[in-house]
């Protein structure tokens, strides 16, 4: 337990050293909520939204947003670089196994989400006045089911990226086409039928889908709920079979 | 009882056969050596060794216990070639979160000292020189106050001071009774550290002896130069059973030969009041040896 906090805390410190991940998991998602916020329309309750206001459905967005920035970014990224460097060849030599660099790996991410997260409530709720989730335990579900979710499509990366660049690179295709079906651009609310019957099979859609549930106070729905589930069980099977530790 | 025993290992990638049948065995406070020349198998046999890889067929026993025994983690301090750390993870970091993984730890700050990183603790890993590298690697390997260090490539990338220095540390860590695997293909440092080694080649081990049993192996020829004040007359050392060639050009004097070449030769010149100046005595060394040795197994190929 002393070792695995060590490595925890040893992965937190090099995740700040690097700035620009650490802007963009810790800050950039409050900094959206930040910037559409202050438009004032955005603020204002609109008939397309059922009498909600878009900075409220930006909240949610924005916490998906740090799920996708940790678990499809940073965490490929780090882990095939580990790889590629010898990282975690060193480790095996060593009484820790390199799986618990994986696990040190994954709750550093886990850390970083729920401290972004909380900072995109706390302004949310201060500055804009969006309510917190009235389903609280629903959220933390939601919350949980998306990181698990998404954090086994970012395993799944590292598995089979041959190189750090390529992590990065992977991460980087998918997080836009993933984020938009998050609602990043286009609000689900506001998406062609279409659009939305795709987004809820996507594993950031599933996760907005079933967090906004939460945040308008019912519990996640079950077919977000099962969907990421799905995608927790394939990509995490296919990552443990395929990952490589040099 | 012997520490590491490695009976016929055998182990392929594909169709590449990188070790075909290496035996040896490693005692007990003993500095053993693997030599062979790139992609001879050393660093396939050492990652089987260390349990990293596992071996077609053949067994290895290290402490009498399987390699992958993971309890061997703790007796068993690994340095091995392309295996690296975090580029913004410090040395001093490095070396606690490691000592972390041990019961009772080296004094790392003492380990530092030795190994000449004192004063770079707080540099970040990826603006460490590569010999740096190499020593903090080193240190990493020896935090756990292993019983056995297995050191792959140990003072690659050193620069001749540096290499000494480690050298001394080896020493030093093998007088506190670690036996230490070291694959090198350095033979000065097989020569002045090694108290046995296993020359492999094309996957299989060609020699194994002390590093004086491979040398005295050869039946070479020594070879003596020196300059003479006035040109010598051959005739006076042809005659000698010892010798079997003189070569002069002008002032300049080499002979060669066999056996106590060397006093038969000063002790004609003492006789004749001759004074040989800038005397050189070249004789086969574990290089010679070496070249010998994988040259033959190649034309056995």
């Amino acid at each position: 337990m002393r070792v695995f906090a060590k490595l925890t805390l040893t992965e937190f410190r090099l995740f700040l050293r690097e700035p620009v991940s650490a802007f963009f998991v810790l800050l950039f998602p409050t900094l959206l909520v930040v910037i559409l916020g202050s438009i004032p329309s955005f603020r204002e309750p609109t008939e397309d939204l059922g009498g909600g206001r878009v900075i409220d459905l930006y909240v949610g967005i924005a916490v998906v947003l740090t799920l996708a920035m940790v678990a499809i970014q940073v965490a490929p990224a780090v882990l095939a670089t580990y790889r590629e460097r010898g990282v975690l060849r060193r480790l095996a030599t060593t009484p820790v196994s390199p799986l618990k660099m994986l696990g040190a790996q994954l709750a550093m991410n886990g850390i970083a989400a729920v401290l972004s997260t909380a900072l995109v409530l706390a302004v949310g709720r201060i500055v804009f006045d969006v309510a917190l989730a009235e389903q609280f335990a629903g959220f933390v579900l939601a919350f949980l089911l998306t990181l698990a979710g998404t954090l086994a499509i970012g395993l799944f990366v590292a598995a089979v990226a041959p190189s750090g660049k390529a992590g990065n690179a992977i991460g980087t295709v998918l997080f836009f086409p993933l984020m938009f079906f998050a609602g990043l651009w286009t609000p689900r609310e506001v998406m062609p039928d279409i659009l939305r019957r795709i987004a809820d099979f996507t594993p950031l859609g599933a996760g907005e889908r079933a967090l906004s549930d939460a945040m308008t106070g019912s519990w996640p729905n079950l077919l977000s709920a099962t969907v990421l589930l799905a995608y927790l069980a394939g990509f995490g099977l296919a990552a443990v079979r395929l990952f490589r530790w040099s | 009882m012997t520490v590491i025993e490695v009976q016929n290992l055998r182990k392929a990638y594909g169709d590449t056969v990188a070790v075909r049948d290496v035996s040896f065995t490693v005692e007990p406070g003993e500095i053993f050596g693997i030599l062979g020349p790139n992609g001879a198998g050393k660093t396939t046999t050492v990652e089987a060794i260390c349990g990293l890889r596992r071996p077609d067929a053949g067994t290895i026993k290290v402490l009498g216990r399987n390699p992958e025994d993971r309890s061997l983690r703790y007796e068993v301090g690994v340095q091995l070639q392309e295996s690296g750390l975090p580029d913004r993870l410090t040395v001093a970091e490095a070396l606690d979160l490691y000592a972390t993984f041990y019961p009772e730890p080296a004094d790392w700050h003492e380990l530092t000292r030795d190994l000449g990183l004192g004063e770079k603790l707080s540099t970040p890993y990826a603006k460490l020189s590569g010999g740096q590298k190499q020593r903090l690697s080193i240190a990493l390997a020896l935090i756990g106050r292993p019983k056995i260090a297995i050191l792959d490539e140990l003072t690659t990338g050193l620069d001749p001071q540096a290499r000494r220095d480690t050298w001394d540390l080896i020493e030093s860590v093998r007088d506190r009774g670690v036996t230490i695997v070291l694959v090198t293909h350095f033979m000065e440092e097989a020569e002045r550290l090694c108290d046995r080694l296993a020359v492999i080649d094309h996957g299989e081990v060609v020699a194994l002896s002390t590093p004086a049993g491979l040398i005295a192996g050869l039946d070479t020829e020594q070879r003596i130069r020196f300059r003479t004040a006035e040109p010598l007359e051959e005739a006076l050392l042809t005659g000698l059973p010892e010798v079997s060639k003189v070569h002069t050009r002008g002032t300049q004097v080499e002979v060669t030969g066999t056996g106590n070449l060397l006093y038969a030769v000063t002790a004609v010149l003492a006789q004749r009041q001759i004074i040989a100046v800038d005397l050189r005595v070249e004789q086969a060394s574990l290089d010679d040896a070496f070249v010998r040795l994988t040259a033959r197994s190649a034309k056995e190929q």
